[in-house]
């Protein structure tokens, strides 16, 4: 059964005061709407709905009727203000209650709000004090609805939600990736006793079967046994007992394993089975660890059991008695090990303790239809995974005084699957899990925080004449100092950690400080002074032969993508060398062969029959876009191929962003008969990508992009730049022909990948099955 | 069932299963003896012989289960009684020490013993007391054991009960029955720990999970929580208490059914959740806390079981093993059990001689290795 009410947690002497300002807890209360909440037996779960104000960066094309004056820019910046959603959700624990409906009401503008949505065995005990408090109205939402209603968004919403635990291995964690459909799937709910519900869509599921042998028991019993009243101490208590102390196992009946059975000498005959005596005094720490492992076997034994009747194969734990618990985290994984023999996994959340407030929300939310957009963890706001074991983080485990804290935004565009991944189930964005990799993510966090004053100088460049820019890119830093080394000792906060995630978190940050676009009059400077040079580039290249003008073109392609302020050792050269060009750019590559080279078989494709369609996921703006990808795509075109190119909705870095591509686009059609042609006749199409990071996620789409790649028949993929097809998507296996290119413009990379900077990757691939029809 | 007996092995028959905690000991007490082999029967076969049969106690904790003989049984072409003794497996070593004294060891026979003390104890049965044991499985032994009892009968009447009207607790009566073919069945050994095993020939089964919330669990739980020390005291303690003070019902957390899920309000949520509380700590009983560990071990035997039942799709569940020895309350939880949450599907059955059968199928191992020797 899933009731986490249990008996109260005797309220131990505890500073009850917020040791966080509850103004960085409660955020955006001014716009709050649509409240629930999760009273559970120790821990408060409060959820709303806001909306937030931040800056954007837009650009907007000037007239161009008037007479143009060398030196005017190309397009006007401004930075206006938007309106986004976002839904928050905070934990604490059930002493902060009284205080934190105070600080709500205090600052509770909206008086739409009349209902708060409330689930959880303790929300009938509050219900008088928080419609005392709030003025509203308690509406109870029942509490396994709740539940699944949450785990159902949040395994749709968040990469990596889901994890194994593996005690005894490098990283602790190991994130699952998001499958495309999340049902059917088992929920083991462990509060005071069990529920085993099985879900099988949005809203139907099942109780299928429970026990009442759960975390009330383990508390009940253990707190009979060792006289320790708490939850958590007597999981620490059994984390250094030791169970054979009072389990009779196999080798004590059998003096050693039971052969013809397979049954090993250590494995528990009878829980319990030495403590039969009166001559003998056993240690608290022995029964508890015994206790545990009793429970936690019997309650993997029925999940297993259950799982087998129903044909399920992926099972989600969660309820008090795991929340984050190494240690039965830890017994009920080796429990699903050893009864189904490795065949199913036990998994876990990240946000497993949110769900309920998230159901609850969810519930109240209906008639905003939360479920019809895609939302996106706020890296910025979200506190992440908290610690791993009590050894190493005691005050953060005891949680006292502390706020966990999740924060999702509403995004614009809904998210999908590329059409063209060649099995989405198996598809990983990310080339390396720093989680895993200790060398890269040492590398990796000393990199990003060297970059920081770099960004920081950047953000405020950006907003000179802007009110407190200083502040707040001090601000800035601190928050993504903060996050840097909370990921050293926790790099699994947030999933596994990425190249991606980092540079997808200081994206965050930056928003969070109204810098939505520091790269902004940088990348306005660049396209404005490339587009001068575009007609000449392009003239330069008409007047080559076949084979020379496709290999200057891929060289065009490559030197463009030399420029890019993401990478450090390109930013300082720009930075010291404004004058560096696009010809000292194709010096600087290296010479055929390439670290990757696969550029024959790509001449000897072009000698074939043209593409029908190539979707190309662009890069930086300036050189990059305008000088290399533009002539590149021209030649596709004038061979008959069409063209989508695919760009950022939203800024990051220098990269160039949908809006901006619109206008460079335009400009370019102005001058290039062939680029006008191609738009005229919808044969060359610009579509947003529906991300903002540096990277590319293709299970994370733009539902727009998606459609347009189905219907134009697209049998060619081109990802350019080391953030999308380095970092991420370098082993992404697609069902068409694709071409993954990039500069490395960073010397450990390069080193790791056997070259040195500025190496050239250039993988041009062909699925199997293609080739086999091609020969 | 026919034993094939050729040639008789020498006596005394014995036949011995050493568990976790108890020793299961079944003897064969010929009552056909002749005037000339009384004569040749050696000294110390008479002794034994007398020693079994005219004491109901042996040292402490011995025990001879006189309600279990059966009487004028043919085996082998011998007839006479079985009797069924026990003694805790600590007691092992002073049960080796006898048999040396005894001088065991000059009888020839094969002292043939099954379950996991059969191979813990065997070098200690050589060394002490010059005795080689012929270590048998214990599931074969187990089987064949039951299959046996079950064919012989009760001293006329049945081994084989269960209870009719199980859901309710008023008109629940126990009813004989003879089953004309056991199979499949699955088999719930409940000892120390559980063994689930699914039969569906004398020679055809296969353990499919075992638990380790066993009779060894409730006794070392209610030794822990009571201060009790001995199963029967357990037993007594728990018939007396009242679990609902210990363990927190459906109705406990709802006011009354979870009628989301169709759960009476009297289910049982959370299995000793109401010692989450320090005040309810304080206000319960002894017999509270022994009948809650009964009902806890019980109900989860049960709903594995159950859940084994429906997987390996066996309608008839039958429980053995030394637990449910003057077990009432178990043997009716679980029959209730089975009822309940199977909507009548299921039906447990229950065996007199409850824990005996891996010993009677060591002794029926005797009878056989003599045959093939």
């Amino acid at each position: 059964m899933a009731l986490s009410s249990g008996a109260d947690r005797g309220s131990h002497s505890m500073d009850k005061s917020i040791t966080l300002p509850p103004d960085e807890i409660f955020r955006n209360l001014e716009n709050a709407k649509r409240f629930a909440i999760d009273i559970g037996g120790s821990l408060t779960k409060l959820a709303y709905y806001s909306t937030v104000q931040h800056k954007v960066a837009k650009v907007r094309s000037f007239d161009h009727s008037a007479k143009e004056t060398e030196g005017d820019p190309l397009y006007e910046i401004s930075v206006q203000e938007e309106i986004t959603a976002r839904l928050h959700f905070i934990k604490f624990e059930n002493a902060y209650i009284e205080t934190c409906l105070d600080f709500i009401k205090d600052h509770l503008v909206n008086t739409e709000t009349k209902v708060i949505k409330a689930t959880g065995g303790g929300a009938h005990k509050f219900k008088d004090l928080i419609e005392k408090k709030l003025k509203l109205k308690v509406d109870k939402e029942d509490e396994m609805t709740c539940l699944i209603k949450g785990c159902n968004f949040v395994l749709k919403n968040i990469p990596h939600e889901a994890f194994v635990y593996a005690k005894h291995a490098d990283s602790e964690f190991r994130f699952q990736n998001t499958h495309p459909d999340i049902f059917p799937y088992l929920l083991i709910n462990i509060g005071s006793g069990v529920s085993i519900v099985k879900v099988e869509a949005e809203d139907k599921f099942e109780r299928i079967g429970g026990s009442s042998i759960g975390g009330g028991t383990f508390w009940g019993l253990g707190a009979l046994l060792t006289k320790t009243k708490r939850f958590d101490e007597l999981l620490q208590l059994a984390s250094k007992g030791q169970h054979t102390n009072v389990d009779m196992l196999v080798k004590d009946i059998y003096g050693g394993a039971y052969g013809s059975l397979g049954l090993t000498g250590d494995l528990i005959a009878s829980s319990f089975g030495k403590s039969a005596t009166t001559d003998k005094e056993f240690s608290k720490e022995d029964m508890a660890k015994s206790l545990l492992h009793m429970i936690s076997n019997d309650i993997g034994q029925l999940a297993c059991l259950y799982a087998k009747l129903h044909n399920l194969t992926r099972v989600y734990f969660g309820g008090f008695f795991i929340r984050g618990h190494p240690v039965t985290m830890h017994t009920i994984t080796y429990s699903i090990n050893f009864f189904t023999k490795g065949e199913v996994q036990a998994l876990f959340l990240r946000h497993e303790g949110y769900l309920g407030a998230i159901g609850a929300f969810l519930k109240g939310a209906e008639e905003d239809n939360p479920n019809q957009y895609s939302w996106g963890e706020n890296y910025a706001g979200s506190s992440g995974l908290m610690s791993v074991s009590p050894e190493l983080n005691p005050v953060q485990r005891a949680r006292s005084g502390t706020f966990d804290m999740l924060e999702m935004d509403r995004l614009e565009r809904q998210l999908v699957n590329l059409p063209l991944l060649q099995d989405p189930t198996s598809y990983i964005p990310d080339t390396v899990d720093l989680t895993e990799d200790v060398l890269a993510r040492e590398y990796w966090l000393y990199c990003f925080e060297e970059a920081l004053d770099g960004v920081v100088k950047r953000a405020i460049a950006s907003q000179k004449d802007q009110p407190k820019a200083v502040e707040r890119a001090e601000k800035f830093r601190q928050k993504y100092r903060h996050k840097l080394q909370t990921l050293r000792h926790q790099p699994f906060a947030y999933g596994s950690l990425t190249v991606r995630s980092l540079l997808d978190t200081r994206e965050h940050c930056l928003n969070e400080f109204n810098f939505p676009d520091p790269y902004s009059k940088i990348k306005q400077k660049e396209n404005d002074m490339a587009l001068k040079y575009y007609l000449k580039v392009v003239k330069s290249v008409e007047e080559l032969s076949w084979e020379q003008r496709q290999f200057t073109l891929v060289k065009g392609l490559l030197a463009g993508n030399v420029f890019d302020w993401g990478a450090k050792a390109v930013s300082d050269v720009l930075e010291s060398d404004p004058e560096f060009g696009f010809e000292q750019a194709k010096l600087q590559l290296q010479e055929r062969p390439w670290l990757v080279d696969a550029y024959n078989q790509w001449i000897e494709r072009l000698k074939g029959p043209p593409h029908k369609c190539a979707l190309f996921f662009v890069d930086n703006s300036g050189i990059d876009i305008i000088l290399g990808v533009f002539p590149f795509i021209r030649e596709l075109l004038i061979r008959g191929t069409e063209v989508v190119l695919a760009s950022n909705s939203g800024p990051a870095l220098n990269d160039v962003t949908n809006s901006e591509l619109q206008i460079l686009t335009e400009r370019i059609a102005a001058m290039d008969p062939v680029i006008h042609t191609a738009l005229k006749e919808d044969r060359l199409a610009l579509v947003q990508n529906g991300s903002s990071s540096p990277c590319l996620d293709l299970s994370r789409l733009d539902k727009v992009l998606a459609t347009v790649v189905r219907e134009r028949g697209t049998d060619l993929v081109i990802i350019e730049g080391m953030g999308r097809a380095i970092h991420t998507n370098y082993y992404a296996m697609l069902s068409c022909e694709s071409l993954k290119l990039a500069v490395i413009k960073n010397s450990w990379l390069a080193e790791r990948l056997g070259g040195k900077i500025f190496s050239v990757v250039f993988k041009y691939e062909v699925p199997s099955n293609i080739r086999e029809i091609k020969s | 069932m026919k034993l094939k007996c050729s040639s008789k092995p020498a006596f005394p028959w014995f036949g011995m299963d050493i568990g976790g905690s108890l020793v299961k000991l079944v003897y064969f007490e010929p009552k056909d003896i002749t005037a000339e082999e009384e004569q040749e029967e050696v000294e110390n076969l008479k002794s034994i012989r007398r020693y079994l049969t005219s004491n109901t106690a042996y040292g402490k904790t011995g025990v001879r289960d006189v309600h279990l003989e059966l009487r004028n049984l043919t085996i082998c072409g011998r007839t006479g009684n079985l009797h069924f003794i026990r003694f805790p497996t600590a007691a092992m070593h002073r049960f080796i020490q006898m048999g040396r004294d005894k001088h065991f060891s000059s009888l020839h026979t094969t002292l043939c013993a099954t379950g996991g003390g059969a191979y813990k104890f065997e070098n200690d049965f050589r060394t002490m007391a010059d005795l080689e044991l012929l270590k048998l499985d214990e599931l074969d032994c187990l089987i064949q054991g039951l299959l046996y009892i079950d064919s012989v009968g009760f001293n006329g009447h049945p081994e084989c009960y269960y209870f009719e009207n199980p859901s309710d607790t008023q008109n629940c009566i126990k009813r004989p029955c003879c089953l004309d073919n056991l199979f499949p069945m699955l088999l719930v050994n409940i000892g120390s720990g559980v063994s689930i095993l699914a039969v569906y020939a004398k020679d055809d089964y296969k353990r499919v999970t075992g638990s380790s919330l066993g009779g060894g669990t409730f006794l070392g739980l209610c030794c822990l929580l009571t201060g009790c020390e001995t199963f029967e005291e357990a037993l007594e303690m728990a018939s007396k208490g009242d679990s609902t003070n210990v363990d927190k019902l459906v109705k406990d957390i709802y006011g009354g059914d979870y009628q989301r899920f169709g759960l009476q309000g009297s289910a049982v949520a959370s299995s000793f959740g109401h010692m989450m509380s320090k005040e309810k700590r304080e206000s319960i009983s002894k017999e509270d806390l022994a009948r809650a560990t009964l009902v806890t071990i019980t109900n989860n035997i049960g709903s594995i079981a159950r859940m084994c039942a429906v997987n390996e799709k066996i309608e008839r569940v039958v429980f053995v093993g030394n637990f449910l020895r003057i077990n009432t309350v178990s043997t009716k939880l679980l029959a209730y059990a089975m009822d309940f949450w199977s909507k009548g599907q299921l039906r447990a059955l229950f065996l007199e001689h409850e824990g005996y059968f891996g010993a009677v199928g060591a002794f029926l191992e005797l009878l056989k290795s003599s045959d093939d020797a």
